[in-house]
This record gives C-alpha cells, sequence and structure tokens, in this order.
C-alpha cells in the first residue's frame, strides 16, 4: 500500500470520490447523501482500511483546503450584487439576523454546557451555522477543534435542508423571503442549494443569510463567548 | 487569470496584514471578503475582472472543505464521549435559529411595509 501514500495518487482519489458521490445523488435525488458527507466518510473509512494516517493525507489535502480562504473572499461577489437589496430592506434583513445569529450561537453554547460537553467541543459548536470556510476560521481562531467544527457544520446543513422547510411551515412562517433568509442564515449553503431548487427568490434570500449571518458570526462569536465566560 | 488572481489574494493578504496589525479575532478571509466588497462597491474593481475566478471558488466551495472533514478520524473518540450533548445541542439550536429568524423578518417586513 506504500504507493497510495503518493500525494497525486491521494488528490486523484478525492476528486474521484467527490465526483462519484455527486453523481450518486443525482442519480438517487436524495439530498441527505450529500456528496461532502459521503466523501468524508467514504476517505476516513478508506485511509483506516489501508492504514494510511491522516498527517499522510493531509499532505494532499492541503492542496485542497487552501482553496477554502480564497473561497471565502470571492462571497463578496454576491455580497456586492446584492447590496442594492439589503439597503432596500435594511432594517427587516438586519434584526432577523442579528436574532439568528445570536440565539445560534448562545442557545447551542447553553445546551452544550447544560449537558456536560467540555470547553473544547462548546468552542467548536458555536459556529455551527454557518459556511465551514468561515466556521472553521472562526473556530480556529478561538481555540476549538476546527475539523469538529466542519463536521458539525455539514449534519447543520444537512438538517436544514431536509427539515428546514417544513419547521417553518409548522411555525407559521409562510413569507418566502422569510422562508429563504432563515434556510440560509440556519443552514448555509447546504441548506441554500435547497432553497435554489425551490426557486430563485428563495435561493436568493437563502444566499443572503449564509453571507451576513457568516460576517456577523465572525464578528459576534468571539465576543459573545467571551461575555458568556467560556 | 492573473488580474482575478491578483485581486483575491491581494485582498487576503490585505485582510492578513490588518490582522497581524490590529490582533483581531476576525478571520483574515472574512475581512478580504468585506474588502472585496468594499473595491467592488467604489468601482476600484470592476464586477467582470473577478466574475470568473468567484464563481469558480463560490460553486466548489463544498469540495473545498473535504480534507478539514476528514481530519474528523482524529477526533472519533471525542465525539463518541460527547454525542448526546452534540446532537441535542445542534438540533435544538438550529430549530430555534430557523424559527427566531424567520419571525424576526416576518414580524419588521410587515412593520416596514405599513410604514411606507
Amino acid at each position: 500500500m506504500e504507493i497510495l501514500q503518493n500525494n497525486l495518487i491521494l488528490l486523484a482519489l478525492t476528486f474521484g470520490i467527490f465526483y462519484g458521490a455527486r453523481q450518486f445523488q443525482k442519480w438517487t435525488g436524495w439530498i441527505i447523501l450529500n456528496p461532502i458527507l459521503v466523501t468524508i466518510i467514504v476517505l476516513i473509512g478508506l485511509l483506516q482500511l489501508t492504514g494510511i494516517d491522516y498527517a499522510t493525507y493531509q499532505q494532499a489535502g492541503g492542496y485542497i483546503e487552501f482553496w477554502l480562504k480564497p473561497a471565502i473572499v470571492a462571497l463578496g461577489v454576491p455580497l456586492y450584487q446584492n447590496l442594492a437589496q439589503i439597503r432596500r430592506q435594511f432594517l427587516p434583513i438586519f434584526l432577523s439576523q442579528l436574532a439568528g445569529c445570536l440565539i445560534g450561537i448562545i442557545s447551542v453554547v447553553l445546551i452544550a454546557q447544560w449537558m456536560g460537553a467540555s470547553r473544547e467541543t462548546i468552542i467548536s459548536l458555536s459556529p455551527k451555522s454557518v459556511t465551514t470556510p468561515i466556521a472553521m476560521e472562526v473556530c480556529q481562531a478561538l481555540g476549538g477543534i476546527p475539523s469538529l467544527t466542519a463536521a458539525i457544520v455539514v449534519s447543520v446543513g444537512l438538517f436544514g435542508a431536509v427539515f428546514g422547510f417544513k419547521v417553518l411551515e409548522v411555525w407559521h412562517i409562510k413569507n418566502p423571503y422569510s422562508q429563504g433568509l432563515s434556510i440560509g442564515t440556519a443552514s448555509h449553503a447546504v441548506g441554500t442549494s435547497r432553497a435554489m431548487e425551490k426557486g430563485a427568490t428563495y435561493g436568493a434570500y437563502a444566499s443572503l443569510g449564509l453571507i451576513l449571518n457568516g460576517v456577523l458570526t465572525a464578528l459576534l462569536a468571539p465576543l459573545i463567548l467571551k461575555f458568556m465566560g467560556i | 487569470m492573473i488580474r482575478q488572481c491578483l485581486i483575491i489574494f491581494g485582498c487576503l493578504a490585505l485582510g492578513e496584514v490588518i490582522v497581524w496589525l490590529t490582533g483581531i479575532t476576525i478571520p483574515s478571509s472574512i475581512i478580504g471578503m468585506l474588502l472585496l466588497t468594499l473595491l467592488l462597491h467604489l468601482k476600484a474593481v470592476k464586477l467582470e475582472w473577478v466574475q470568473g475566478m468567484s464563481g469558480f471558488l463560490i460553486s466548489n466551495m463544498g469540495f473545498f472543505f473535504v480534507p478539514p472533514g476528514v481530519a474528523l478520524m482524529l477526533y472519533l473518540d471525542l465525539i463518541q464521549a460527547e454525542l448526546m450533548p452534540i446532537v441535542v445541542a445542534t438540533v435544538v439550536s438550529t430549530v430555534l435559529v430557523l424559527i427566531v429568524t424567520g419571525w424576526t423578518h416576518q414580524i419588521f417586513k410587515h412593520h416596514g411595509n405599513s410604514a411606507e
């Protein structure tokens, strides 16, 4: 199995599994088979089966992970494109984002603390609602475990994509703008892709929620955690 | 291509410099994103200068977080030990975010409309 430790082979394998997972999701149409999640699970299984440790894989994976930061910077483009809309509806959008951001961080920290989670886990949970690259950076800056955050964030996204619209309807949130915004705020990119399927309006507001909660969480999470004594 | 890279990595580098100078705990990438928005807004950067690369990066964003997700294999024990707090806190909090965000937006949107 020596040859499997080659960087280029590990890279090709990662591309291959992701491509296969995406095709499989398209074929089945099951949102729960999120290609990111499937690829992570298959890769972990494969590495453990072949006895390759994470450090070896990371030498190849680092080339992929490197693009996370530029990808966040690139979100500035849709943010710019939505500026006019944000300004027109500034108050409702800003207040709902602020409320969602605060409740998201405070509630997850309080519940985890109450149930006896460790400090590292609590920090890693705190940015769970926002898109992975932002959540991981927030987690790292605060001293949590970024990859634990990554796994939780993907799970939160899946939960929002599968159950989000049902939850909203049960609680009488029926307006398409509010629905889209909530899905993006609570379950970032995975939820947004589900909202896009429902319609362009839902999708546009979901991406707005994804970006704004990302920025607010990056700005506020350190302050909230300090205030809560974590 | 070079210009696209220069703009995106330039914003990122400026973000790093700002973090280094001020010591704030905001990720450099977030500062870079806000800088890019500002530059586009001020028309210092034209939209078509960055559209290709930003489209590529955003549409493949999911793939970029596969390797950090794989690092999960290092923490399987920790997750097993704290499975309940992690699952309960995550699910309850996510439902709360959905409801609170939706309600707040619905209420204030209504107020805004009646004020107009």
